[in-house]
């Protein structure tokens, strides 16, 4: 039964983000469309958009509701055992206007960004009707007005009614507020059997917040465990057990994880986290967290600003793995031989490295294309750069490839950068030195003085103290002191004055 | 001894026939010449006065001598032109040393070179070394350390030198793991490396040194940055013997603890100074490494010797250093258990060393040959009597300042122990009666009995008399010995290398003219010693021609006959110390002259001026560091500075204020003493 096991909670919340964000990414999508209305129809649009606009909302708000209810109820009946329903605290906003209000921003938004594309598209036509570009431009502030007055209305019944202490000690809702896949979904080593009550606690909370109408709650779910499967539908956000999951490089036993697969327009998607009150995506959690603080206070408490931590009891995590959208890789979860990928990054990379067109060239050696771009980067920091040389030509980036090499082959040897080699050629150094061979001490003054030289030292007896030893001192006497001193008397000779000749004693 | 006896009487013989119209000397072959040579090795003067004996014997001499240890660079070519046939040339006194001089070497000796030693020479680069790589294929060794502006380039020059197989880098801190490869690369018969304190050299290098040069034995990588990871690597070399990383603080437990393969070959470990390695580390190092004979963990502060207990037999372990660790009684029980054949051993500095430890230990260990315990200081005259009622096959005892020791102590020691060579009794309570006894362990080589203000005349007369092989002497503030004392160390010690009287007042001329006898007199100092004059340091120079330091510190008496006497005899001379002496421009003069004087000390001499300063130091070719008194800074021409400095000497400018007089030894010792208890 490793699809009960396959978390029902988890299924929920990522699913309902996975929902919302789909919507976003569809009006995106749009955009082309509406980039494509000329001014007319733009007007009119923009007339008879504010009555239009909360019917649709609406509709999709409640299609919202309802993908999250038949969810939670499907999933869910289960944990009602545990006694939630008594603990089951009433919220003194309405969360439909909210969310209708929040669409409505949502579409508003995304009215302007498509209003200003269209300037943008089409500046050319514009330089000749100037008119027409200030209509627009006017158009758009006042949307930009609109906006700000219903975010600051929204903001207003939203922000005191959610309570700091449900958002500092409910990790849940936090996790709610800010939908951080990453954290929500990291995966914690290889969990088994974990104990479901600890697990459903936290996700009773999550729901509870999200979806305060609850009746599902009130009553007992008469479906037994074996039916979740059968009803849970099958649509391709779903998460799913791999049956044939094959995830021995990390060790994990296939079912031992659950299996998500994120939608390749998710993939690509520039932001992952998306303020709940204007809509804003942010590619980290933490600038998103920065960012709330500009809502208000309780955004700015320690506690919110936190990273969100996992609970002490965070072992109650299930191993999640990810699986590639594209079909026939080996990393989709229908391979045979599937090998999922552990993280919302991996899953990311994976998919723009392998799936997606190289879009980025280097700008260096204009040879070498990525497509992800801090693959790019990383490139260019060491293009043309390979510093690091063996005997044998060849060049490496790294020092330890090169140290790989030379152990690998007989007789290279790692090369000194061009620079020292130059200056320690030996046939130049040779030169140097025959030249050095004047200046040096008149006594090693070439090879042939060198030769001749005779010890002589026996048969000199000559004054210790040469004038010579003060002429400079380049030019020691050094035959009277050869090694062979014969003089036995210790006082044999006392200078008479420096400088001058002394004779023998 | 023996040789030059043998010589003496077969040219006793020889001269019995001085009627033979051809000279007595060329009748000896020159087989029974060179066998003779082979022998004169205890005295390098021997081997003069040996080639001065004929033109043939001078010639024979020449052909013979394969090691070289100039002492002036300006007489090598000379020299080289004369020994043509060196092999092992050391130019550790030639400090100034250019790549002209290495090119001349190259060139003159070529192939016969074997082995040379550049260590502290300075002024010599890489294109020095590449001549040596191209000439002298035949090079097996070679020392580069000290030199630490050297990089890389000479590294890659010694990599080029195909039979190499002792390198020693140690302190060319500029050489990386490039230089390191190089070697590696270069060099397959590599069995010795050193790179000591090469703070470049990281885990790639040593990885790559272990892949290439599988005959390596010796290895020393201290001070470096080395960590884990280049452990398996060296491990797999079959033939290591001896592995050194003294202070890399990169190894920890782990490294050890998580390593595979053992070393079968590993005979010496140091990692004294490690001091991330604890408890389990050693222990897995112990397991792994069955033929371990030396193992070093000084300064392991973390090692706590009573692990060993875990182990049943550590039966080869024979030598093991403590110094400065966690020793306990039980430890040192558990020590002995697993450690059957431990023959040398070391607890110096190690606090919890009882008498019930040392009692244990000795129960066990009869045959122990090495024992120190310097500055354990709460054991007593019971942990003698152990010592001495069981180890009586001691060879070195060193129990500095164990001041809770008696004579009766040291009355042990002279009955029990009379193996004993090397005996180091500094700062303890010594009287004379103990000294006494002390004597009749006639092997002594080296006795150190400084700081032991109780000894006379009376207890110094017996030991020289009674150890005719004593070569170290220290009686440093040993302030009871008189001339009547040295004069019987001088007649009965003629193998006396070193003597350190310092501050024993009572010693005059007389003491210097019965120690000029010692001919192979290198180390005095007579630092205090306000009674001698410059008769007593001539007669020193006079006699021991080999003498190399000198430390006169404080003798106000000598002047500049003194001066003049070292310079025209002490051609050996590399160290002085001269601070208070009387000695005037023209003595330094005389010094300066001396071309292997490296090393001066010349601070508060009344009697020289700036100027004979400055004319001492341009004289003086060979000085590589010289202290004086920063008074003399501003009056020394800076040009003149600088050109002694490019010649590669430091100058160390020291402020002191002139002493007129110093405290006396018993006040200074307790001092000390005073300072130990803080």
């Amino acid at each position: 039964m490793k699809q009960i096991i396959g978390e029902p909670g988890i299924d929920l919340s990522s699913d309902s983000k996975m929902d919302l964000k789909l919507t976003r990414n569809s009006e995106s999508f749009h955009k082309p469309n509406s980039s494509n209305h000329n001014l007319n129809s733009f007007n009119q649009a923009s007339q008879y958009f504010p009555n239009l606009s909360p019917t649709n909302f609406l509709s999709r708000a409640e299609n919202l509701q309802q993908n999250l209810k038949t969810k939670s109820t499907n999933s869910f009946e289960p944990n009602l055992n545990s006694g939630m329903a008594t603990q089951n605290p009433p919220l003194d906003w309405d969360p439909h206007a909210m969310l209708s209000n929040l669409s409505f921003l949502e579409q508003k938004i995304h009215e302007v960004q498509s209003l200003v594309q269209s300037i943008i598209d089409q500046q050319a036509e514009f330089s000749s009707r100037p008119s027409e570009l200030a209509t627009r431009q006017q158009l758009a502030t006042a949307d930009l007005t609109c906006i700000i007055i219903q975010l600051i209305s929204t903001a207003g019944s939203l922000l005191p009614s959610i309570k700091n202490t449900l958002l500092s000690n409910n990790p849940a809702l936090r996790q709610l507020v800010n939908p951080d896949f990453n954290n929500n979904l990291k995966c914690e080593g290889l969990i088994r059997n974990f104990p479901e009550t600890a697990r459903n606690s936290e996700y009773e909370d999550l729901l509870r917040n999200l979806d305060n109408e609850a009746d599902w709650m009130k009553e007992p779910n008469p479906l037994p465990q074996s039916d979740i499967v059968d009803a849970n539908p099958i649509d391709e956000h779903d998460l799913k057990e791999s049956d044939d999951g094959d995830a021995e490089r990390e060790h994990l036993p296939p079912g031992s994880y659950i299996v998500l697969q994120l939608e390749k327009e998710e993939i690509l998607a520039p932001h992952t986290h998306f303020c709940v009150i204007c809509g804003k995506g942010f590619k980290r959690d933490a600038n998103l967290r920065m960012h709330m603080r500009g809502h208000g206070d309780e955004y700015k408490t320690p506690a919110a600003l936190a990273k969100p931590s996992k609970e002490p009891g965070s072992d109650v995590h299930p191993v999640t793995r990810y699986s590639c959208p594209f079909v026939g890789c080996k990393r989709n979860k229908e391979h045979k031989k599937f090998q999922p990928l552990k993280t919302i990054l991996c899953v990311k990379n994976h998919y723009k490295r392998s799936h997606c067109d190289k879009s980025y060239t280097c700008s260096r050696c204009h040879a070498k294309k990525f497509s992800v771009i801090a693959d790019l980067k990383t490139h260019e920091k060491h293009c043309g750069r390979d510093k690091w040389q063996c005997s044998c030509g060849t060049t490496f980036s790294r020092k330890d490839k090169l140290f790989g090499h030379v152990a690998l082959f007989q007789g290279h040897t790692p090369a000194l950068p061009m620079d020292e080699v130059k200056a320690s050629g030996s046939g130049q150094g040779n030169d140097d030195m025959t030249e050095d061979l004047g200046g040096y001490n008149g006594n090693f003054a070439s090879e042939e003085c060198l030769t001749s030289m005779d010890v002589k030292g026996i048969d000199e007896s000559r004054a210790y103290f040469s004038p010579m030893n003060f002429d400079g001192f380049g030019a020691l006497d050094e035959f009277g002191r050869g090694g062979f001193d014969l003089e036995d008397n210790p006082f044999a000779f006392i200078p008479s004055g420096f400088g001058q000749r002394s004779g023998d004693s | 001894m023996e040789p030059e006896k043998r010589m003496d009487k077969r040219i006793r013989v020889d001269l019995n026939l001085e009627q033979n119209p051809i000279s007595p000397f060329e009748s000896l072959s020159e087989e029974v010449l060179f066998l003779i040579l082979d022998l004169l090795n205890s005295n390098p003067l021997d081997r003069k006065s040996f080639s001065l004996v004929s033109r043939s014997f001078y010639k024979l001499e020449s052909c013979h001598r394969r090691w070289l240890t100039p002492l002036r660079l300006d007489l090598l070519p000379s020299i080289l032109t004369r020994y043509s046939s060196i092999s092992h040339l050391n130019l550790t006194l030639c400090s100034r040393l250019t790549d002209v001089t290495l090119a001349s070497i190259a060139s003159l000796l070529s192939s016969s070179l074997r082995s040379i030693n550049l260590s502290g020479s300075r002024s010599y680069t890489h294109k020095g070394i590449e001549c040596l790589a191209e000439k002298c294929f035949n090079l097996e060794e070679i020392d580069v350390s000290i030199r630490v502006d050297l990089g890389d380039e000479v590294a890659a020059a010694i990599g080029k030198m195909v039979k190499m197989e002792r390198v020693n880098m140690g302190r060319c801190k500029k050489v990386t793991d490039l230089g390191i490869g190089c070697i590696a690369a270069g060099c397959p018969n590599l069995k010795l490396l050193c790179v000591k304190g090469c703070v470049g050299v990281t885990d790639l290098g040593v990885k790559l040194v272990a892949v290439k040069c599988r005959k390596l034995q010796s290895l020393d990588v201290s001070f470096t940055m080395i960590t884990k990871k280049c452990l398996p690597a060296i491990m797999q070399l079959p033939n290591l013997e001896e592995f050194c990383m003294t202070g890399c603080l990169g190894i920890d437990n782990k490294a050890f603890v998580n390593l595979k393969q053992g070393c079968n070959s590993l005979q010496a470990l140091d990692m004294s100074n490690c001091e991330h390695m604890t408890d389990s580390g050693v222990l897995s190092i112990l397991q792994k490494y069955p033929n371990l004979y030396h193992l070093n963990l000084a300064s392991c502060s973390s090692v706590n010797v009573s692990i060993l207990s875990g182990l049943k037999s550590m039966c080869k372990l024979g030598s093991i250093k403590l110094d400065g660790c966690k020793v306990t009684a039980s430890g040192l029980k558990s020590l002995s258990n697993s450690c059957i054949s431990l023959k040398e051993l070391s607890l110096s500095k190690c606090p919890g060393v009882t008498d019930e430890g040392i009692s244990v230990i000795m129960a066990k260990h009869k045959d122990l040959v090495k024992l120190d315990v310097t500055c354990c200081r709460y054991i007593t005259d019971e942990s003698l009597s152990a010592i001495t009622s069981s180890c009586t096959s001691l060879v070195s005892l060193r129990m500095e300042s164990c001041t809770k020791l008696s004579s009766e102590g040291f009355r042990l020691i002279g009955q029990h122990c009379p193996k004993l060579e090397e005996l180091d009794l500094t700062d303890n309570d010594l009287d004379d009666e103990g000294l006494r006894s002390l004597a009749s362990c006639h092997n002594l080589v080296s006795l150190k009995i400084g700081i032991c203000l109780r000894i006379t005349d009376n207890g110094l007369i017996p030991v020289g008399q009674s150890c005719p092989r004593l070569q170290e002497l220290d009686l440093y503030r040993a302030i009871g010995i008189t001339d009547k004392g040295v004069s019987a160390i001088a007649d009965g010690c003629p193998h006396l290398e070193m003597i350190n009287m310092a501050y024993c007042t009572n010693i005059s001329d007389e003491s210097l003219k019965f120690l000029s006898k010692c001919s192979k007199l290198c180390i005095l100092e007579i630092r205090g010693c306000l009674q001698v004059s410059s008769v007593g340091i001539s007669a020193i120079a006079a006699g021991c021609r080999l003498l190399s330091k000198l430390d006169v510190k404080k003798c106000c008496e000598v002047n500049d006959a003194a001066m003049f006497s070292l310079a025209r005899y002490s051609h050996n001379l590399c160290q002085i110390h001269l601070s208070y002496c009387s000695v005037t421009d023209a003595g330094l003069l005389a010094l300066a002259c001396l071309g292997s004087l490296r090393n001066a000390t010349m601070l508060h001499l009344s009697g020289v001026s700036p100027k004979g300063l400055a004319t001492a130091l341009l004289m003086c070719h060979g000085l590589t560091k010289v202290k004086m008194h920063s008074s003399f800074k501003s009056s020394i021409p800076r040009a003149l500075i600088e050109h002694v400095e490019s010649r590669g000497c430091s100058f160390h400018w020291m402020y002191k204020p002139f002493q007129v007089d110093f405290e006396s030894s018993e006040l200074w010792k307790q001092q000390s003493h005073d300072l130990f208890v803080e």
